[in-house]
């Protein structure tokens, strides 16, 4: 899908005001994300970033501001921006098996009517195989474990092919392990040139092993490498209460004061 | 032998039995279609109220004379879009919507029947549906609507699916998913309209509901729940015949109660998901 020109910037956000019902959820966002990067957002319940990502998908509309996509101000190719909710706004009980789910990644590209081809089925495999689900992919949805669910809606992103990835909270609920094993295939994926946007709550994850943190609340506190943004001043003016850092050889962990 | 052959095709040498056979099971397969997205988008009361709404625009074709499945057609379809868009626009939420749409075009109904003197037993068989009196235009206006319900679910599936599965997904990727929920609301209105001669308004939520409900209980997929359960409405529609013919009961509540039944027999069997082997069903440990 990279076509060459390679864009410096995936993200661009610049004076982003938006919310429901006249009150506002983000107040003059604005941030940039480089290309090829594994970016955090970062910020307490309530702080903006579901509302983030919904007006960078273009499902929420900002009441002023401007998000440019790989440099494009136009309403940004749907095409290039792939998107995996959080798990609980899945309907798991749905009957549908993982491939299905996963093919429905093609479906954007597809004209109206048109059924999913040979091409889009092999493609769908492809993204299967990437997130090492291909033996389970003819199982219910709703039978995968947590940690298996994030990786089928990765999946269903990268069967769309797009370049930029929008993940709301995709470490919610996992355990130690099954949160290791997706940041591995989000490493993986920047390696191939992916551009990843997580939405989380997780700090010290975003510490160790994230290029980028945007610290929200309704604004952005602060941008940049998590290095340098992960203050105890920065951290505590997102989530306004006191947290703990704790640097441990050259690692940072962020814990509840 | 041949006294079986004789007890099974005994009802179908009358004609209204095979008229009704053929209204009851072209009904009730089309009804577990569509009820296969109205139960997996919690939406059962929308089958409930559908029926109600529709009896507003039937009364009313019948006062002025006209079509009364048309008449009725367009007061559900009415209603179903109205519902949709209450609840999009986020006004009221939407199971407030349904109550005061459906309960008011019923009103309207009763209504403009009141003011009729003598209640028309025409109107009574959409009530209490009347499945053994149905006329053969009647058979072929239900079978014509719902092989054209099934053709527009073929056609849109994978539109159906994506939208009644990740509405939010499908309109980052660009589908319309307005048009489509609209859309399968009026389906919906249009199947309960098509029931209502089959099992009345009370019952005609039973149709899309209960076959469709069994279906899940034994299928994984959609399109096999959705055939899974057009069958078993066709199968509750034959058996339900069947008792209504030999004990002499009401051909709508034997319909009903052979699909319930279906239903608490998958409900207790079903292979892995039935209750009966309930702690096999654990799901398979993560890799």
């Amino acid at each position: 899908m990279t076509d060459g020109t390679a864009d410096a910037l995936a993200l661009e956000a610049r004076d982003l005001w938006a919310g429901y019902d006249g009150q506002p959820a983000l107040e003059g966002v604005t941030f940039d994300i480089e290309t090829g990067c594994l970016a955090g957002l970062v910020g307490p319940n309530g702080s903006g970033k579901s509302t983030l990502l919904r007006v960078i998908l273009g499902l929420h509309k900002p009441w002023r501001g401007d998000i440019r996509v790989f440099g494009s101000s136009r309403r940004p190719d749907r095409r290039r921006l792939g998107y995996t909710p959080q798990s609980e706004q899945v309907d798991w009980s749905f009957p549908v098996t993982v491939l299905d789910m996963v093919l429905m990644g093609r479906y954007g590209h597809l004209g109206p009517l048109r059924r999913p081809t040979r091409a889009d089925r092999e493609i769908a495999w492809q993204a299967l195989e990437s997130v090492r689900l291909a033996d389970l992919a003819h199982r219910r949805a709703g039978e995968l474990s947590g940690g298996q669910q994030r990786r089928a809606l990765i999946a269903r992103a990268l069967a769309q092919e797009a370049d930029l990835l929008l993940l709301d909270e995709p470490f919610a609920g996992l355990d130690a392990t099954a949160e290791h094993d997706l940041i591995a295939l989000l490493e993986g994926l920047r390696h191939q040139g992916k551009t990843l946007l997580v939405a989380t709550h997780d700090l010290s994850c975003v510490a160790a092993d994230f290029d980028h943190a945007i610290l929200l609340n309704r604004k952005v506190v602060a941008f940049g490498r998590p290095s340098d943004v992960f203050t105890e001043e920065l951290l505590n003016a997102t989530f306004q209460r006191h947290l703990l850092l704790v640097r441990l050889e050259g690692r940072t962990y962020v814990g509840h004061g | 032998m041949a006294e079986i052959i004789d007890y099974l095709g005994d009802p179908w040498t009358l004609e209204f039995m095979r008229r009704g056979l053929i209204a009851a099971v072209a009904v009730s397969a089309v009804a577990a279609v569509i009820g296969s997205f109205v139960i997996l988008k919690g939406m059962a009361f929308i089958g409930d109220a559908l029926p109600h709404a529709s009896f507003g625009g039937i009364a009313a074709a019948f006062v002025l004379g006209g079509n009364l499945f048309l008449g009725g057609a367009i007061a559900a379809v009415l209603t179903a879009l109205l519902i949709a868009f209450v609840s999009r626009r986020g006004l009221v939420k939407y199971d407030t919507a349904i109550g005061i749409l459906f309960v008011g075009a019923f009103a309207a109904g009763i209504l403009i029947i009141s003011r009729q003197t003598n209640y028309a037993p025409d109107l009574f068989s959409f009530v209490f549906g009347n499945v053994l009196g149905v006329s053969w235009s009647d058979v072929w206006t239900t079978a014509i609507a719902a092989a054209v319900i099934v053709v527009l679910v073929v056609v849109f599936y994978k539109e159906l699916l994506f939208v009644t599965y990740d509405p939010a997904m499908a309109a980052a990727a660009g589908l319309p998913v307005a048009a489509v929920q609209y859309g399968l609301m009026a389906l919906i209105g249009v199947t309960t309209v098509i029931g209502l001669q089959t099992v009345g308004i009370v019952l005609v939520v039973a149709l899309l509901v209960t076959p469709a409900a069994t279906a899940q209980l034994l299928t994984r997929r959609l399109p096999a729940m959705m055939a899974v359960g057009a069958v078993i409405g066709g199968l509750s529609s034959l058996g339900g015949l069947y008792i209504a013919y030999y004990a002499d009961v009401s051909a709508s509540a034997a319909i009903v109660l052979t699909a319930t039944t279906f239903f608490l027999l998958a409900l207790l069997f079903a292979p892995a998901r039935g209750l009966l082997w309930q702690r096999r069903s654990l799901p398979p440990e993560p890799a």
